[in-house]
């Protein structure tokens, strides 16, 4: 890196592009992923570098991780509460940490330490129960005291004013933060290389389906010929399943975040309270990345509220009183894909050749590595990845739900 | 700030309401089979578009009927749940 910095600082030559701009759409490719987010071109990177399918189409209707691979705070761990959900998010939090070399390009892998705060005993329950899960799978996991919580963020008002006092926390080492739009590129680039098109500014319009079967998709560039077509949008999945004919449980409500103006660095571990409903961790710029719960409605649009900053503001001071003179310099919103049981709906669907990677609610940013792999694996093997078969959209037909909501509700 | 009209109570801010979830019909349970009760109990149509939605004004606890556009979050029209009953009589 540095020696390139240096030869750059030498030459008139710009630094190539980190994409091609494929000049038009083909008549035909093996495979059709829709949505060109972390996920997307992470399934288009695995499927080129591990199963060797390059005809393959990334087509966005944005750009490139615009939505809410752009939208999250950027938060990666894996204590979560289910054994399905740990064994996955484990995995996913493995990748990661090997991802700057596999790209050869800095995602500013920062690992910070997680803290999620407990205020009352049955979130201490919780905790409890989630360290031992999480242990159980060899995952760095514990439940700590007031004190240790003390220690790590002296600046922090352990009895929020005396309303809710922090009884104490389950804390991840692994916790980690990464640059979202790094890791959309590194994706995105590698797969580049391997003669994946990203085709951006292409929406899709339509999927055919003849006697069940996928024979190609309708977009408004153009028609494409196509076996398979994986949908890998969040926040747009009710409408792409609609043309595809298939009906999911998954409803749109906004997921809003914010950040403040720049300040000196003293917080250096992630802080989550599910209680309060917030989490918050200072970017290497210096700002507080701060997000909330989901919005209650449903709603398609990323517009945000006072209301919501509002609310988050309250229930911060209460954590971090000293932080009532700092100003709030961005918010935003994304729309998140939610699922009754606040895991995720992957794999094969009914409708033969039409996959799906959906139901990332507020908990996808985190799997971006593990879901372009294993739908790789499953879109090249036509058959469900071992670590996604609990995750399937037939489990609703079975009753036989996931449950991870006391690890995932609030949106992190 | 945002009113929302309950036809009970009145127009009151947004915040003294609670959403409610959809507003559909239960099939029979005797005689719907596990798939269609699974469909049912799980799955929506999600996709946006103007929907009839249970909300709740909170400080009375009176719960009625809106028809909301979950593009715009635009209420269009609130009816009591006598009203959206005999809507659903009508088919």
């Amino acid at each position: 890196m540095p020696l390139r910095l240096l030869k750059n600082a030498f030459s008139d030559a710009p630094d190539p592009r980190f994409f091609n701009t494929p000049r038009g759409l083909r008549d035909s490719y093996d495979v059709v992923i829709i949505g060109g987010g972390g996920h997307g071109l992470a399934c288009a990177y695995y499927l080129a570098r591990d199963h060797g399918i390059t005809n393959v189409a990334v087509l966005e209707q944005g750009y490139i991780g615009g939505g809410n691979t752009g939208r999250n705070t950027t938060i990666v761990r894996s204590n979560y509460l289910t054994p399905e959900g740990v064994k996955f998010y484990d995995e996913s939090v493995r990748l990661f940490q090997d991802l700057a070399e596999d790209f050869d390009l800095n995602i500013f892998y920062s690992e910070r330490g997680h803290f999620t705060l407990a205020h009352t005993d049955a979130a201490m329950r919780t905790m409890r129960w989630r360290a031992e899960v999480n242990k159980h799978f060899g995952i760095d996991s514990e439940v700590v005291d007031r004190d240790t919580i003390a220690e790590a963020v002296p600046m922090m008002d352990l009895d929020c004013g005396g309303e809710h006092p922090v009884l104490g926390a389950l804390y991840h080492a692994p916790g980690a933060v990464v640059r979202h739009d790094a890791v959309a590129w590194g994706y995105g680039r590698g797969a580049d290389k391997r003669g994946v098109e990203i085709h951006q500014k292409t929406r899709v319009t339509g999927i055919r389906v003849v006697q069940g079967k996928v024979t190609g998709v309708e977009t408004d560039r153009g028609v494409i010929k196509t076996g398979k077509v994986i949908s890998m949008v969040a926040g747009s999945t009710p409408r792409v399943t609609k043309m595809a004919g298939i009906t999911t449980p998954i409803v749109i409500h906004p997921l809003q975040a914010c950040v403040t103006e720049p300040m000196k660095p003293w917080l250096d571990t992630i802080i989550v309270s599910g209680s309060l409903h917030v989490y918050v961790s200072q970017s290497s710029r210096g700002e507080l990345v701060m997000g909330a719960a989901l919005d209650p409605a449903i709603l398609h649009s990323t517009r945000s509220t006072l209301d919501f900053v509002e609310g988050l503001a309250d229930q911060m001071l209460d954590l971090f009183p000293f932080l009532g003179n700092s100003k709030v310099m961005r918010q935003w919103a994304g729309m998140a894909d939610m699922t009754p049981d606040f895991a995720p709906i992957m794999g094969r669907t009914a409708v033969d050749g039409f996959y799906i990677d959906a139901g990332w609610g507020t908990w996808g940013f985190k799997a971006t590595p593990v879901s372009g792999k294993t739908m790789a694996w499953t879109v090249a093997n036509d058959k469900d990845h071992a670590l996604i078969e609990p995750f399937s959209l037939a489990r609703f037909d079975r009753f036989e739900l996931v449950g991870e909501r006391g690890a995932a509700s609030v949106g992190h | 700030m945002k009113l929302i009209h309950c036809p009970k109570v009145g127009t009151r801010p947004a915040s003294e309401f609670v959403y409610g979830g959809l507003w559909r019909p239960m099939p029979d349970p005797d005689s719907t089979t596990d798939m269609e009760w699974s469909h049912y109990v799980f799955h929506r149509d999600g996709a946006p578009g103007v929907q009839r939605e249970w909300w709740c004004h909170a400080p009375t606890g009176m719960w009625f009927v809106a028809e909301r556009d979950t593009m715009k979050d635009e209420f269009l029209r609130t009816m009591t749940v006598a009203e959206a009953m005999k809507d659903l009589a009508h088919g």
